[in-house]
């Protein structure tokens, strides 16, 4: 080779591969019907629980004169009868599903189409593939959620009147990023289903399979554990032994540590009382009589500091290992 | 007689037309090979896939890897492209490591994989911009290579279609058309016939042909279906279990039985029978049976090239010779005995692995 042809080469841009392939995956997910499907299913969701805040929103306005928060009380609060029409609750509960749809046949689809050795044989890495893959995914998926908290609190300020205020804002922008991370565990975790099989089926179900243990069954499981390994009796400790070792387990699911992350970025009220069992009977008395008081934002971060650590460790973890996965497997079908 | 001289003659135009196609892709020494491996190994687990491979390929050739499918022919090319690490020796593309050195590799070596795909909801145009763009061309630059390139194919009627409705032959060429965007030095094709109908696999031949004139390029071919691709390959190397049997031009291949035996057709004005009498009496005939194909003519088979003395023979007993060709053991037939005997030797290499 000569030194102008060296030249050359090295003039000529540095195509950034992942970008690229970003750029195309992400045309063909905003194109695609399973995005029109997922929005409206989103959409759909949302809506109960935004009717049922605004309408207790508006039963307690007379007395709410003063009332902290009272903008984040519209992605908070439910009915009275239907505590689980919540909108932090829908999204703790849906937003895995969009990780789950943008990540189950990232890979496998490549490979049983054929495409996969055309595109690692283009001068790439072979983890711009994943890198960009999973940025495309991620992106269409803030995309989405963006575009739904926008349309909430849109209603929130045209219908009732109410003005955020600016740690409000904040405070949602926060829990926004936490929720992107969040699907970002669930979107990597379906990433390396599909790099590890060759059926985008089996990865799907698989993927929808731990997402509806997780969902359904975790909690059944950290009582059932705390009852067998460590069960209350009369005594006070042993009770607070028993609900400490429950709460240990379920904070191995990754949709608990996101749903206490989440309550106490959305309400500032919520302290450590809200989050963690007390560890003794003093600090339960203690809790008991502490005066309700508004957590500044960075009181509220430390709060939840452990489980967004432990949240991006998950997702760097699942991402790393199918990025391993992905660089030791043959190209070939 | 005067049959005799046309068929010589005949012969004489082929083989000064093969030597004329030789003298292009002969061994070059000095030269050094666009593609080059020298003990080139792959194993998984025990199963040995690619087994110590020397191979030079040297700039403007097209070479054919033939051998039955398993025989590590996508192996090679996998390894080739730095897509898959060797196991021992070394591959050198363009005097690059592709191991150490994929991306550069990539980006000069154009490659057409084993039943390509492409992404079904996307056109044809936008399949390869996709390509276009993942080597780093602006839109401007892979928009005016592509439409040449469709035209060459001759996909532009349908460029603008979805993938997803093309034809496998039509995928074939637009898999071609995909290798060549980033306007490679090397073409690696990996069974570009499969799958494709006798009509269409002439014509894409000549098509891989005259691009591979027109781009000035090197080209590796594998395939498995040798009477397909013989023709357009200036070398071909015969791949079986992982290792080389053979390599070299078709004609040095036909031309170089193994065993040094000969077939010979044998025809006399007359009686047939007679003909027989006198060629029994030679020395070295090992059979001798009627060729259905042209009555009268007898098929003889030989330890050696016996030519010389059935003319002596057949014209001391009088016999006015009609017909005398010597037979060339086809490229099928030396391939077959490669492959079987690639096969009896492989045995134990099949059972090792289970």
């Amino acid at each position: 080779m000569t030194a102008a042809t060296n030249v050359t080469a090295r003039l000529r841009r540095p195509p950034a591969g992942w970008l690229v392939v970003a750029n195309k995956e992400f045309g063909d997910h905003v194109t695609s019907i399973r995005f029109v499907v997922l929005l409206l299913i989103l959409a759909a969701a949302i809506a109960p629980p935004l009717y049922f805040a605004a309408g207790t929103i508006r039963d307690l306005a007379p007395q709410a004169s003063g009332q902290p928060a009272v903008f984040l009380a519209l992605f908070t609060l439910s009915s009275q009868d239907l505590p689980i029409l919540r909108f932090d609750v829908f999204v703790g509960l849906l937003a895995p599903l969009l990780g789950i749809a943008f990540g189950f046949d990232a890979v496998n689809v490549e490979r049983t189409e054929g495409t996969l050795p055309r595109l690692v044989a283009q001068p790439i890495h072979r983890d711009d593939v994943i890198n960009g893959k999973f940025a495309a995914g991620l992106t269409t998926i803030a995309l989405m959620l963006g575009a739904l908290t926008l349309l909430v609190a849109g209603f929130g300020i045209f219908r009732l009147g109410i003005v955020p205020s600016m740690s409000e804002v904040v405070r949602l922008l926060v829990w926004y990023l936490l929720t992107i991370g969040y699907v970002g565990f669930w979107l990597a975790f379906a990433m390396l289903l599909s790099v590890a099989l060759r059926r985008a089926a089996a990865s799907a179900l698989i993927a929808f399979g731990v997402w509806f243990f997780f969902m359904v069954f975790w909690s059944l499981v950290a009582t059932l554990a705390a009852t067998l390994l460590a069960p209350a009796t009369a005594a006070p400790e042993q009770v607070l032994g028993n609900l400490q070792f429950e709460q240990t387990i379920s904070r191995l699911s990754p949709a608990t540590l996101y749903q206490e992350a989440s309550l106490v970025l959305l309400n500032p009220v919520a302290g450590s009382s809200n989050v963690s069992v007390p560890g003794s009977l003093g600090e339960y008395i203690q809790a008991q009589q502490q005066i309700q008081s508004l957590h500044s934002l960075d009181q509220s971060l430390l709060l939840v500091w452990p489980q967004v650590v432990i949240l991006i460790a998950l997702t760097v973890i699942a991402f790393a290992a199918s990025y391993v996965l992905f660089m030791r497997q043959e190209v070939r079908a | 007689m005067a049959k005799v001289t046309a068929k010589r003659t005949d012969r004489q135009r082929a083989a000064a037309a093969t030597r004329e196609r030789d003298a292009r892709a002969a061994y070059r020494p000095g030269e050094e090979p666009v593609i080059r491996t020298r003990g080139l190994t792959k194993r998984y687990g025990t199963l040995t896939a690619v087994d110590r491979l020397d191979l030079d390929i040297y700039e403007g050739e097209i070479f054919g890897l033939l051998g039955p499918n398993g025989a590590g022919k996508t192996t090679t090319v996998l390894m080739l492209l730095g897509l898959s690490e060797p196991s021992g020796g070394e591959a050198r593309v363009l005097g690059l490591d592709p191991t150490r050195d994929a991306l550069e590799v990539k980006r000069k070596v154009g490659y057409l994989p084993d039943s390509v795909g492409f992404y079904d909801d996307m056109t044809g145009r936008q399949n390869l911009r996709y390509t276009a763009y993942l080597n780093g061309m602006t839109r401007a630059e892979a928009d005016e290579r592509i439409t040449v390139l469709l035209e060459q194919v001759g996909l532009t009627e349908v460029a603008d279609r979805k993938a997803g409705t093309y034809s496998r032959g039509m995928l074939q060429r637009l898999g071609i058309a995909d290798a060549l965007v980033k306007s490679p030095e090397v073409l690696i094709l990996d069974e570009p016939t499969i799958a494709i109908d006798p009509i269409g696999v002439a014509e894409l031949l000549e098509l891989i042909r005259g691009l591979v004139r027109e781009h000035r390029l090197t080209v590796l071919l594998s395939s498995h279906l040798l009477e397909q691709v013989q023709h357009i390959c200036d070398r071909v190397g015969i791949f079986c279990a992982g290792r080389l049997m053979a390599s070299g031009t078709v004609t040095e291949l036909m031309g170089a039985p193994t065993d040094g035996s000969v077939t010979l057709e044998v025809g006399v004005e007359g009686d047939p029978t007679l003909a027989l009498e006198a060629v029994r009496a030679l020395g070295g005939v090992t059979a001798m049976e009627p060729d259905e194909g042209q009555p009268g003519v007898l098929v003889v088979s030989a330890g050696r090239d016996l030519r010389n003395e059935v003319v002596a023979e057949l014209t001391r007993r009088g016999l006015p010779i009609s017909h005398l060709v010597l037979r060339r053991a086809g490229l099928e037939a030396v391939y077959r005995r490669y492959i079987q005997e690639c096969e009896e030797r492989g045995g134990g290499r099949r059972e090792r692995a289970a």
